[in-house]
């Protein structure tokens, strides 16, 4: 039952059949995490823990007595994913060593939390699970708000975008800040495997998640997560424009293995202008041309620094 | 045969040889003066290959005992050590490791709450736990806190409670004070008592279980009641595990102690360290003959009703030494509120005298109690009933 | 509120909040959520699985059904649309990449 390698997926084929997520739950219509965590639990199979903060999944998915998972999963609180993660770890090692648990099977314990949970109230309890090294995989799933209480912005909130608290005003319009760079931020910790991923490459995420469970030592997955209700547009769109967060580079996916090998593994050679992006939502709708174009100088640069570290153009100019 | 060695210890490290003997499986900690022996025997034991247990050194308590419920979760035997601002800071996992009714068990070394910042013991820290709902006991001794601890285990553990459970007593007076303590020599016996058992509900992949699902209004309730019906469970299991301790290894404590208060019109009623010197000041006046008792309340939740009763039926004076302040309560000792409403409600009418001492470590020494004894016999003389506590020693 | 099947109560519910049953969300059914819904043309639909993964319940399932289209293609299996559970959020309707799939309102 338990194998200690995946083979690499090729097609959506390889993906295996089984749900380990139910339907029945109240997640949005449209809810990129619905896809997100499907392929997660594919990948991780049974023989798997999950532990999830305080938000949207979580009330989503488990209200008593419902829930969706056919995995064993705790919810504890907001904050402390990590730190709940890391005990299941220990707990684990330690039932292994007292022969409580079969020490030859690999459990995957995996903390699945939203922004909020992770960038901002989860991240004192993340960076100490990081530093202790627990064989935990994490997967932020960056919906760039405090969603589930209602749109309100978070450390991962773009500049400029609106949310119920940095709202459109005669003063003030969105947020003033830029995203906190977590998957950097997580990297500096040198763990064993960090990676960006987005649902609208399922093959591509699909690897990442692969590779973050055969690591032995923490990972880290941070996932974009385009979430119709607080980005405000039709649900139908999701992967469309998710699609277009890696197409504009607003997103870039790459992964860093073992702090040595960086790689951009969805390369855009013909890149698309932010506007694309950025008008397809309505909370950036009151973005002026001047705007769109200060955010296009951000991302040209982000691109010539990710292209110098890659050491080749793995993301190309504007064409469109 | 003797299974016991008598060695010297301090609290902190009688609470450490009780997790090493009762063979933990994981510890998650975070320093905090004064519980920091704990933390580092058990880390010392771990090094010597004297304890199999993984030890989490979180970033903070709140992590502590966020990382103790996810263990405890997952079936392992948990131990986790705190005081004063550690308490506070993982309050809300308080009430979400007994919500989700997980045995996990903590030694509490009892310590003034900042602000201002103080390190010294007072009891302020534990009673604001409570409403945790959490089993709480409070040592005298460093062997009682050994003892006691593995007691929690024991009714922690029970199907019929599932609750967290903490053992308390006083940061630095008892933490950093050496005692003789009777330690197990092999952990076999102590095993015997507390044997491990995997077979509550846990997270494994053979049996999935969603853990800490939200209960909304129609739920909520219930939940909550199976914890009040744990806690009413606790009381009879708790005091049958005392009672089976005191079988196997010769100790036992109840959840009340008496001293000389057979003939007793006034008692002196006590938790923690404080009640060693109760008992020198019980036989100094006796000798004055005075017809005074002591009166040592040893596990706070659940409240022993039965007990307290029990111990007062000839006694018609109480003088309740308290170390906290509930301020603006109704009456700001939180023991003295706790006896006098089990007293009152069962019309038991014994006038209670409440003396806030002992706050932030104040010294109380004997000539304190004597003088408290003195000043509470006049007012019972003139018929002075308190309706308030008196804050004994305050400079104006 | 007259009716309504009576709860359990704290005897017979399960302690601390646990679930003990894996999955039991799909006594659920979330059907009536939608205001449009999607119909595969199982003529067109070319099997990628795209539809399949993209699905947030998921309310798609890959079904042993062999089919054989109207211009003679023989297919082993097809894709079905679970309209118990289908919100109706039209991911998998702008998704397919041959249009194989109709968004129709629903009606009552």
């Amino acid at each position: 039952m338990s194998s200690p390698s995946i083979p690499i997926y090729k097609s959506l084929f390889d993906l295996p059949r089984e749900e380990y997520f139910a339907p029945g739950h109240g997640l949005c219509a449209g809810c990129l995490v619905g896809p997100i965590v499907r392929i997660l639990l594919k990948v991780a199979g049974p023989n798997t823990i999950v532990v999830t903060p305080t938000g949207c999944l979580e009330v989503s998915t488990t209200l008593y007595p419902y829930t969706s998972w056919r995995v064993p999963w705790i919810h504890v609180a907001f904050e402390n994913a990590a730190a709940v993660a890391s005990g299941i770890e220990a707990a684990i090692k330690s039932l292994q060593k007292k022969s409580v648990i079969d020490s030859s099977r690999k459990i995957n314990v995996i903390a699945i939390g939203g922004d909020g949970g992770t960038v901002d109230i989860g991240f004192q309890a993340l960076s100490g699970m990081l530093e202790r090294g627990h064989r935990v995989m994490y997967v932020l799933y960056d919906n760039e708000a405090y969603m589930n209480t209602g749109i309100q912005r978070s450390g991962a909130t773009p500049i400029m975008a609106w949310t119920t608290t940095t709202p459109i005003g005669k003063v003030l319009k969105g947020k003033l800040q830029t995203k906190k760079p977590i998957a950097e931020i997580v990297a500096a910790h040198r763990v064993p495997y960090v990676a960006t991923a987005n649902p609208a490459y399922y093959i591509d995420m699909a690897n990442k998640f692969r590779k973050g469970l055969l690591v032995d030592g923490p990972s880290f997955i941070h996932v974009i997560q385009p979430c119709t209700t607080g980005w405000r547009f039709d649900p139908r769109y999701g992967i469309k424009i998710s699609r277009l967060a890696t197409e504009t580079a607003m997103w870039i996916n790459w992964e860093l293995e073992n702090n040595e090998v960086f790689r951009v593994t969805v390369p855009v050679p013909k890149r698309k202008h932010v506007k694309h992006y950025l008008r397809a939502q309505g909370r950036f709708a009151h973005l002026t041309d001047e705007d769109i174009n200060v955010i296009q100088k951000y991302v040209d640069k982000e691109v010539e620094r990710i292209n110098k570290l890659v050491g080749k153009e793995v993301i190309g100019p504007v064409v469109e | 045969m003797d299974i016991w060695e008598r060695i010297p210890l301090t609290s902190n490290y009688a609470a450490a040889y009780a997790a090493k003997d009762a063979d933990i499986d994981v510890v998650a900690a975070y320093p905090i003066t004064p519980q920091t022996p704990v933390v580092e025997k058990v880390a010392e034991f771990i090094a010597n290959g004297e304890l199999n247990a993984e030890m989490i050194h979180v970033e903070s308590e709140h992590s502590a005992l966020s990382a103790c419920i996810g263990a405890s979760a997952t079936g392992a035997r948990t131990f986790t050590a705190t005081s004063s601002q550690g308490l506070e800071l993982m309050h809300e996992m308080l009430y979400i490791a007994s919500g989700m009714r997980l045995p996990i068990v903590m030694a509490i070394a009892a310590r003034a709450l900042s602000a201002p910042i103080n390190i010294w013991c007072d009891y302020s820290d534990m009673f604001a736990t409570r409403d945790s709902s959490w089993i709480t006991m409070i040592a005298s001794t460093a062997q009682e806190v050994y003892d006691s601890i593995i007691q929690a285990y024991k009714v922690a553990e029970n199907p019929e409670v599932l609750l967290p459970s903490m053992v308390v007593y006083d940061g630095f007076i008892m933490s950093h004070t050496y005692e003789p303590v009777n330690v197990a020599k092999d952990r076999a016996p102590i095993l015997e008592y507390i044997p491990k058992n995997y077979s509550r509900p846990r997270l494994d992949p053979d049996n999935p279980i969603t853990f800490g699902a939200i209960a909304d209004p129609n739920w909520y309730y219930e939940f909550k009641y199976q914890q009040v019906i744990a806690m009413k469970n606790a009381y009879e299991v708790l005091s049958k595990a005392d009672e089976e301790f005191g079988k196997r290894f010769g100790r036992s404590y109840g959840f009340v102690e008496t001293y000389r208060i057979d003939d007793a019109e006034t008692a002196i009623v006590t938790y923690g360290g404080l009640y060693g010197t109760v008992r020198e000041v019980v036989d100094i006046l006796r000798e004055k003959g005075a017809k005074v008792g002591g009166i040592k309340i040893r596990v706070f939740r659940p409240f022993p009703h039965k007990e307290l009763v029990d111990s007062v039926k000839n006694v018609k004076h109480l003088i309740v030494l308290d170390r906290a302040i509930s301020f603006g309560g109704a009456l700001e000792g939180p023991m003295a509120m706790e006896i006098l409403t089990t007293l009152r409600l069962r019309s038991i009418d014994v006038d209670l005298y409440n003396y806030i001492v002992g706050i932030g470590q104040r010294s109380v020494t004997e000539l304190d109690i004597i003088n408290i004894y003195y000043h509470a016999s006049k007012l019972i003389e003139k018929g002075v009933r308190l309706t308030e506590s008196i804050y004994w020693g305050v400079r104006e | 509120m007259s009716g309504e099947k009576r709860l359990s109560g704290w005897k017979s519910m399960s302690i601390g909040g646990m679930i003990l049953e894996p999955g039991n969300f799909v006594k659920r059914p979330t059907g009536d959520w939608r205001i449009f819904r999607p119909i595969i043309n199982h003529d067109k639909c070319i099997r990628c699985l795209i539809c399949w993964i993209a699905c947030p319940e998921p309310a798609i399932n890959i079904m042993d059904k062999p089919y054989r289209t109207a211009t003679g293609k023989e297919w082993k299996f097809s894709l079905e649309v679970d309209y118990n559970f289908c919100k109706g959020c039209g991911l998998c309707v702008e998704e397919c990449p041959v249009k194989a799939i109709d968004f129709v309102e629903e009606v009552k």
